[in-house]
C-alpha cells in the first residue's frame, strides 16, 4: 500500500529506452550514408570530327599551339607555347592574356588552344595547362576566363 | 523526511535530457548533410587538382562517364575494362542513343581520368569515342581550394 501511494503521488516516469534506441538507430543510419562529396568540375574540350573541323568562324585567331614533351617517366621535360619556350604554367598563362588579353573586349573568345602532347606524358600536366590557358582566378576569388576553345592536336604515332 | 525514508535504496535517476538534446543534433547534422546525388566519383580514379574546376550549373546532356585508371584500364559500369575492349562498350551506348531518336554527338562524354594516367591513353579514348559518333566531351577535374 506504501508503495501505491506513493506511485500517486510521484511524476509519472516515461520510459525512453525505445526512444533512445530508435534515436540510436537513426544516427547510425544517417553516418553510415553520410558521404563527403568532393567538388568537382568539367573543362570543355572540342574534338569535333573530321569534316567540321576545318569550318572554323571567319575571324578566328590561329590557334595557339602549347607543346609538352615527356621524359621516360611521365614527367615534363619541356613547355612551348607556338614554339617559344614557357618555364612554368603561370608564364603560359601570362603569355595568354599578352596574346589575347583578359576581361571586357577581349579575344579570349575568337582564340583556340591546341595541346600537343607526348603520349606518355602524365595527364595532371594536362589539366594544368588548361587551367592555365582557360583562367585566372583573382585574389578576391573571381575568375576573369581567358581561351575556352581547348582541342587536342591528332596523336602522335606510337 | 517520511516518505525519502520509505523509498530506502532507490535507482538513482539520470538525466537523460542533456543526452537526448546532443542525439537530436546530430541526427539533425545528419540529416541536412544527407544527399541523394548520383554523381558518379570512384577512389580507384584520383583527378588532377584544378583551381577552376568549379562545377556545372545543371547536370550534363546525356552523360556517359568514363574513367581511366592510372594503370590504363577504363573503369565503365563499375568494372575496369581495357581500352581495347571500350569500343565495344561505346557501340552498345550509340545503340542506346539511337533508339531513343538521339544523335549520339549530343551526348557529353565525362572523361575523369587519374592525374597519373598517360596522355596518349586519354587521347586513345577520346579517340575510340569519336569512332562511335561522340563528339562532346568534358575533362573532369577536383577543385583545388589551396591558393
Amino acid at each position: 500500500m506504501a508503495a501505491k501511494r506513493e506511485a500517486l503521488s510521484d511524476k509519472i516516469a516515461i520510459d525512453m529506452t525505445p526512444m533512445i534506441d530508435v534515436v540510436f538507430q537513426l544516427i547510425t543510419f544517417f553516418m553510415l550514408t553520410l558521404r563527403t562529396v568532393i567538388t568537382e568540375g568539367d573543362f570543355d574540350i572540342r574534338m569535333p570530327l573530321g569534316a567540321s573541323a576545318g569550318a572554323a568562324a571567319e575571324d578566328q585567331l590561329p590557334p595557339v599551339r602549347v607543346k609538352m614533351t615527356a621524359g621516360p617517366e611521365g614527367e615534363r621535360t619541356s613547355l612551348t607555347m607556338n614554339g617559344q619556350p614557357v618555364g612554368d604554367f603561370e608564364e603560359l598563362r601570362r603569355r595568354i592574356i599578352d596574346l589575347v588579353g583578359a576581361g571586357p573586349g577581349s579575344a579570349a573568345d575568337k582564340a583556340e588552344v591546341e595541346l600537343d602532347c607526348d603520349p606518355n606524358l602524365s595527364y595532371d600536366n594536362v589539366i594544368r595547362a588548361v587551367t592555365a590557358v582557360s583562367g585566372q582566378v583573382q585574389p578576391d576569388g573571381t575568375v576573369v576566363e581567358l581561351i575556352k576553345k581547348i582541342k587536342f592536336a591528332p596523336p602522335k604515332k606510337k | 523526511m517520511a516518505r525519502r525514508h520509505s523509498d530506502g535504496p532507490s535507482k538513482t535517476d539520470i538525466d537523460m535530457t542533456p543526452m537526448i538534446d546532443m542525439t537530436f543534433q546530430l541526427i539533425t547534422f545528419f540529416v541536412f548533410t544527407l544527399n541523394f546525388t548520383t554523381a558518379v566519383q570512384d577512389d580507384r580514379v584520383q583527378l588532377p587538382m584544378s583551381q577552376l574546376a568549379k562545377p556545372a550549373e545543371g547536370p550534363s546532356v546525356d552523360p556517359i562517364t568514363l574513367q581511366l585508371m592510372s594503370d590504363g584500364r577504363v573503369i565503365y559500369a563499375g568494372e575496369p575494362v581495357s581500352l581495347q575492349e571500350i569500343g565495344g562498350y561505346l557501340e552498345n551506348e550509340k545503340r542506346v542513343m539511337i533508339a531513343s531518336n538521339k544523335e549520339p554527338n549530343s551526348a557529353t562524354v565525362i572523361v575523369r581520368a587519374d592525374g597519373r594516367s598517360k596522355t596518349g591513353d586519354v587521347q586513345d579514348l577520346i579517340k575510340a569515342c569519336q569512332e562511335k559518333g561522340f563528339e562532346k566531351f568534358v575533362l573532369r577535374a577536383q577543385y583545388d581550394e589551396s591558393k
